[in-house]
């Protein structure tokens, strides 16, 4: 019911996101939930903060908010190969957003200039059905104002005059301490994201529903635990004697190995 | 053609609005990473707290408790005013009183003390960040009992690390990031540091180097490892012995490391029976002896231009027989019980996979070395053209500390270091200064009861490095000086206190009883204590006699709500860290790197809202009203009238050294020392709240013989001479313990101690079972028992942070996913955790990233109802626990009827992971079940209020709408 850009500029900023090394410490979580407190969409507000009553969501949490960024963990395998991946999910700042056109009052837009999702307050019936057609969960409803919320790929931050020009990134990319979160332009083939995603195999959430998300994931590095993957053997070789080549075996034979080292200190 | 009737509507976004009306620089507090923050101010408010992007730790990245700064200056779980107990202790029944009163109050208390015992004042403190302040306070007081919480936390790292290589991993060292290939890591959790760590293992793997974490858990940074070792815990000693004997029956070591830079070539007296057995053999000056190959003849093996020899018995002119110390460490880990197949079992790893991974480590170690083209010139004055390196870099910390055998695995891993060569060196671990420092640092402590006057500062520290038996705190019959025993037989080598047992032994007036307990950030009656109950037990025991408690006051300072509050008689609120003045010195724990030194300040960045002061300033208060020498002019004043900060810019430790390093001299130009410069606060706020040195590429690695760095290291203050730094892979003062456990020397321990000590100060590492493993019965409790906390928690205070509590509003015990099956066990299951102490019922959660025998859960989020001002339905309160419960203080009666402390035998570093339990279910799924056990629910005190309603903080913020409802207090 909304429509989508029709003049929209090339230019499709995003995040990629590097699941080798993020570790799930929630770092890009709670500095999106402090920038944002006080940012576009301001407040992020928070029910139960300091108690336990049930929670409409069905979590028994007790204390729950408005987050744009959630780090989720998952277990993939079993024994060995068991493997904990943790994964920060946000708005993908789709090419074809559903949230948008179903939007009934045109709260929901896709920026013509630089292709961002935004959710217009001011016109937002909190009628829910953005949230019940984004495939990625990526909304969040804020009881209280009546109104959804959303990731706004800092909208306030990257343009920002009043911030140092190296601060002009989102709050989740800056505050990063692993580094797996970069921000950039994916529809410029030549931008450090667009090459970041090509070397990486950096890859779309289900792109099958055809929504185009623009950020993108970078894949875990193939883990290297087997015999030879970074250049040792299956195991070392015992030392041989000075005297027969033997393989030394019994202590005494294994000191004399270092009996005739000559070292300078 | 549009279906957008709304078309017209178009949002005018501001992209450019003003983010604060003033920015200030401090530094964070929220964990022991101590990161630069820049504070976004508004309206007087905290919009916004940023990485400072120019501090050398967090280089302007920011974890998730720091982000979450704001709700903790914001917490209603802060109090407000001091207050005085009314009630009985644990009622939580408090009056409010005046700052006057309550420091004369103090100030009575602990005159009347040090006019009489000064001994009858234990001062501890918890997570205190001013540890240069109050040791030296207590010592000015006269106490020995002082120490912080490094008893309980990782006193294992600290000393096996500063006895063998004079640095320790913990905050004072880090693995070169830029240039390792290898990197293993053992028992580390968020941990020290927080986001160096983070960082730098997103270098290390974008670099492609290959990343091992031997961890029971796999979770963090363990998650994004190339290979997870999910190890029993308690083993990882086993493991790394093991790796040592494959590398050394293949002769993969670095034997001409051994040589420059470790104690290996020095000959070891071999005499069994005679009371230097073990010692080093040592020429008239003292000098330890090497057998010189070049010359045939013993010669001091500190002499630069030697070739000692590493194996073969020699005969000294005295007929007595001596050895190298690389042959005994070579004959004790060559030994088949140290081989792969021996250890694989009991460690819960392949013996293939340990093979494949001393096969490994000797690849990169060996076949990837690293030469850097940097010239230097080492101790003896010998130029090198290049910086050799090894890159194989390891850093370990809890997993392998809080364990009673840990003292001994982490010497183990620095032998491991050594004989890989890649002790600082490029691509391997190395030191941050103002470390290394001699092995160990020459620091006695002080505390005898000879030592302890009244009305008179002790003659030095309470904490220190002994060196032998004469060095302990013990009294002439063997009795402990000190209230937690640190420094005696219990614990020779406890060189941060054993805080986890003053609760226990005050109470128990052993060795002696105490008047005032005195307590900063320690959250005793609940998640810092072992066996929280029995705490709260002898903190409210009182003397049937007299009807007085048996502790008969307690102190403390806190800036919120904590457990602990409610447990004491005179409380002195604290501000939060954005309300004060604070040092992050190099007297204390530095935020070094690497390639430089530095220290940093806190400044007040808002003023508080709330009758409440800083406990440092406070503590500075009482010093002056107790008279203490070092805060007392002879004429009575106030040295330092302007307070902490007055201090922090004016104290000087010792001629031109101070809290601060940075900016001293009149005109503030002079590093390292200098006199006093009271501009010097004015000086760091202008550069950012902080200050460093940054060394040059020639003095940046082999810094424990480099001669660039050791003589700046002496300029700068940090070692008392330039003389090299030798790895201690022999640690002689522990051989003089156990000559004094088999009679020798006058100083020698009580005789039920003898075998103990005997047994555990072996000089080389060794492996035993965890203590309370052998003191239980293994079929009866089959499993393991760990905590870690989470990132987003690590070393914060109080979890009841309003968005951190949304991460982790409650915990769950962890379980193998296949062991649980076979228990028939599934996620949601109420289960009764048993150990010899006791029992926990808690809510299960089966996961496949966890070593078989072990259960786990994250520590610190379950919290006592009431406390921090949360509402008592809270999830932390009703489905949160603490494994606390079931971990005991004391080790199980030994047959002689002696409760040894539940810790390592050698440090006293309190044995933690040692637990174990036993796992069943507790009953069917019932709504509305709570963990046990549960405890009255606290009555709130003097707090700021807790909102009703939603919270929503940051709307206030918003400029277009002026009208905008701020929730809160409504």
């Amino acid at each position: 019911m909304t429509s989508l850009p029709q003049n929209a500029s090339t230019k499709k900023l995003g995040l990629v996101i590097d699941l080798d090394i993020c570790v799930g410490c929630h770092a890009c979580a709670v500095n999106c939930k402090e920038w944002n407190s006080g940012g576009h969409s301001a407040p992020m507000t928070d029910w139960n903060a300091y108690s336990g009553e049930q929670t409409t969501n069905g979590d028994d949490d007790g204390a729950w908010g408005v987050w744009f960024n959630r780090v989720h963990a998952f277990e993939a395998g079993s024994g060995e190969d068991a493997r904990t991946i943790y994964f920060p999910r946000s708005c993908l700042h789709c090419e074809e957003p559903a949230c948008v056109t179903v939007c009934p009052t045109g709260a929901s837009y896709k920026r013509a200039e630089d292709g961002i999702v935004l959710v217009n307050a001011d016109i937002c019936i909190g009628c829910k059905l953005c949230s019940w057609a984004c495939a990625y969960g990526a909304r969040e409803y804020d009881q209280t104002d009546g109104v959804m919320k959303k990731c706004t790929l800092c909208v306030d931050r990257i343009y920002n005059e009043n911030l140092e020009e190296v601060d002009r990134v989102p709050a989740c990319v800056s505050t990063c301490p692993a580094t797996a979160r970069h921000f950039g332009d994916l529809g410029d083939p030549n931008s450090e994201v667009s090459k970041l995603v090509e070397s990486r195999g950096g890859y779309q959430l289900m792109p099958e529903l055809d929504y185009k998300p623009v950020n993108r994931y970078l894949p875990p590095r193939p883990r290297r635990k087997g015999i030879g993957d970074t250049g040792g053997a299956a195991a070392l070789e015992p030392a041989k004697t000075n005297d027969n080549d033997q393989a030394a075996d019994g202590l005494g034979n294994k000191l004399l190995a270092w009996v005739d080292a000559a070292l300078s200190r | 053609m549009s279906l957008n009737p709304f078309e017209t509507v178009v949002e005018q976004v501001d992209t450019s609005p003003k983010v604060a009306d003033e920015v200030k620089k401090t530094t964070c507090y929220m964990c022991a990473c101590r990161c630069g923050i820049d504070v976004h101010l508004q309206d007087g408010k905290v919009r916004y707290i940023q990485g400072n992007k120019d501090h050398p730790i967090n280089k302007g990245v920011l974890c998730a408790k720091g982000s979450a700064g704001i709700m903790q200056h914001y917490s209603p779980a802060r109090l407000t005013k001091p207050l005085k107990r009314v009630g009985k202790r644990g009622s939580s029944e408090f009056q409010e009183i005046e700052w006057d009163e309550a420091l004369e109050t103090a100030a009575k208390w602990l005159g009347d003390i040090r006019k009489t015992d000064p001994r009858k004042l234990a001062f501890f403190t918890g997570r205190d960040q001013s540890q240069s302040l109050t040791g030296w306070w207590a010592s000015q007081f006269g106490t020995p009992n002082h120490a912080a919480h490094g008893g309980f936390c990782s006193v294992n790292m600290a000393a096996a690390g500063l006895y063998t290589i004079g640095g320790s991993f913990w905050e004072f060292g880090e693995p070169d990031w830029e240039h390792a290939e290898y990197f293993m890591m053992f028992g580390v959790a968020e941990d020290h540091d927080s986001n160096p760590i983070k960082a730098g293992l997103g270098t290390l793997k974008t670099r492609g180097a290959k990343f091992v974490s031997v961890n029971p858990v796999q979770t963090g940074y363990s998650a994004i490892a190339d290979e997870w070792i999910g190890i029993r815990p308690g083993t990882d000693g086993l493991l790394i012995m093991a790796l040592i004997h494959e590398l050394l029956q293949a002769d993969k070591i670095d034997l001409d490391y051994l040589v420059r830079y470790t104690n290996a070539p020095w000959l070891v007296i071999r005499d069994e029976g005679a009371g230097d057995h073990g010692l080093f053999a040592r020429d008239a000056d003292g000098h330890p002896l090497a057998n010189d190959r070049k010359s045939g003849k013993l010669v001091s093996a500190l002499d630069a231009e030697i070739q000692p020899i590493m194996v073969g018995e020699t005969t000294l002119p005295d007929g007595r027989e001596v050895v190298p110390a690389f042959q005994l460490m070579v004959e004790r880990y060559l030994s088949e019980e140290y081989a792969p197949d021996a250890v694989a079992e009991r460690c819960g790893v392949p013996a293939d996979t340990i093979r494949r991974l001393a096969a490994e480590l000797a690849h990169a170690a060996f076949e990837k070395e690293i030469a850097l083209d940097v010239e230097w010139t080492d101790w003896a004055g010998r130029k090198h053209d290049k910086m050799i390196g090894r890159p194989v870099a390891m850093h370990a910390m809890r997993g392998i500390s809080a364990h009673s055998n840990g003292f001994h695995t982490c010497r183990a891993l620095h032998i491991l270091q050594m004989i890989l060569g890649t002790i600082d060196v490029p691509g391997g671990f190395r030191y941050k200064p103002p470390f290394p420092k001699p092995t160990p640092p020459p620091l006695k402590p002080v505390g005898r009861s000879d030592q302890v006057n009244p009305e008179t500062p002790m003659p030095g520290p309470p904490l220190g490095f002994p060196m032998g038996p004469e060095d302990l705190l013990v009294e002439a019959d063997g009795t402990p000086s000190r209230i937690d025993k640190a420094f005696s037989w219990e614990a020779p080598i406890s060189a941060h206190g054993m805080m986890q047992m003053v609760i226990h032994n005050a109470w128990k007036g052993d060795p002696y009883s105490i008047d005032t307990l005195f307590l900063f950030m320690a959250n005793m009656s609940w998640n810092s204590s072992m066996n929280a109950a029995g705490t709260i037990e002898m903190l409210t025991d009182t003397d049937e006699a007299t009807g007085e408690y048996k502790i008969p006051r307690i102190i403390y300072s806190d800036a919120y709500f904590s457990e602990m509050v409610a447990y004491a008689d005179l409380i002195l609120p604290d501000t939060t860290y954005l309300e004060r003045w604070d040092c992050i010195s190099l007297l204390d724990r530095p935020i070094c790197d690497a390639n430089g030194a530095a220290d940093s300040i806190r400044q007040p960045v808002v003023a508080p809202d709330r009758d409440v002061r800083p406990f440092q300033e406070v503590l500075i208060e009482l010093g002056h009203r107790l008279g203490l020498p070092g805060l007392t002019n002879e004429d009575g004043s106030a040295k330092y009238p302007g307070g902490y900060s007055d201090y922090i810019a004016n104290h000087e430790r010792a001629p031109g050294i101070g809290p601060l390093a940075g900016f001293r001299g009149p005109n503030g130009d002079k590093d390292g020392k200098g006199e006093a410069n009271p501009d010097q606060l004015q000086a760091y706020i202008d550069n950012g709240c902080f200050w460093r040195h940054e060394f040059a590429p020639s003095e940046r690695y082999y810094k424990h013989a480099n001669k660039g760095y050791l003589e700046k290291a002496v300029q700068l203050g940090f070692i008392g001479h330039a003389n090299p730094i030798i790895h201690q892979l022999y640690v002689e003062p522990l051989q003089k313990f156990r000559l004094a456990a088999d009679g020798h020397g006058d100083v020698v321990p009580p005789e039920d101690y003898r075998e103990r000590i005997s047994t555990n100060f072996d000089p080389l590492p060794f492996w035993f079972a965890p203590l309370e493993e052998t003191a239980v019965d293994t079929d009866e409790f089959p499993m393991h028992a760990l905590t870690q906390r989470p990132a987003a928690m690590y070393h914060s205070w109080g979890s009841q942070n309003a968005w951190l509590r949304q991460l982790h509003g409650r915990n769950w015990l962890y379980m193998n996913r296949e062991r649980g099956q076979t228990m028939g066990l599934e996620t949601g299951d109420w289960v009764w955790v048993t150990s010899h102490h006791g029992r926990i019922k808690v809510q299960l959660k089966l996961m496949a990233g966890v070593n078989a025998d072990t259960v786990w859960t994250w520590n610190a989020i379950g919290k006592r109802k009431g406390a921090w001002n949360l509402a008592p339905n809270a999830p932390e309160s009703e489905k949160g626990f603490l494994l606390n419960h079931i971990i005991s203080e004391t080790l199980p009666e030994t047959a002689l009827g002696r409760r040894h402390a539940n810790a390592d035998p050698i440090t006293g570093q309190a044995a933690w992971f040692d637990v174990r339990v036993r796992i069943e279910r507790a009953s069917e799924d019932q709504p509305g079940e709570t963990s046990e056990p549960q405890f009255p629910t606290l009555k709130p005190v003097s707090t700021t209020a807790r909102p009703r309603g939603p919270l929503r903080y940051g709307a206030e913020f918003k400029h277009q709408n002026p009208n905008e409802p701020v929730g809160g207090d409504d």
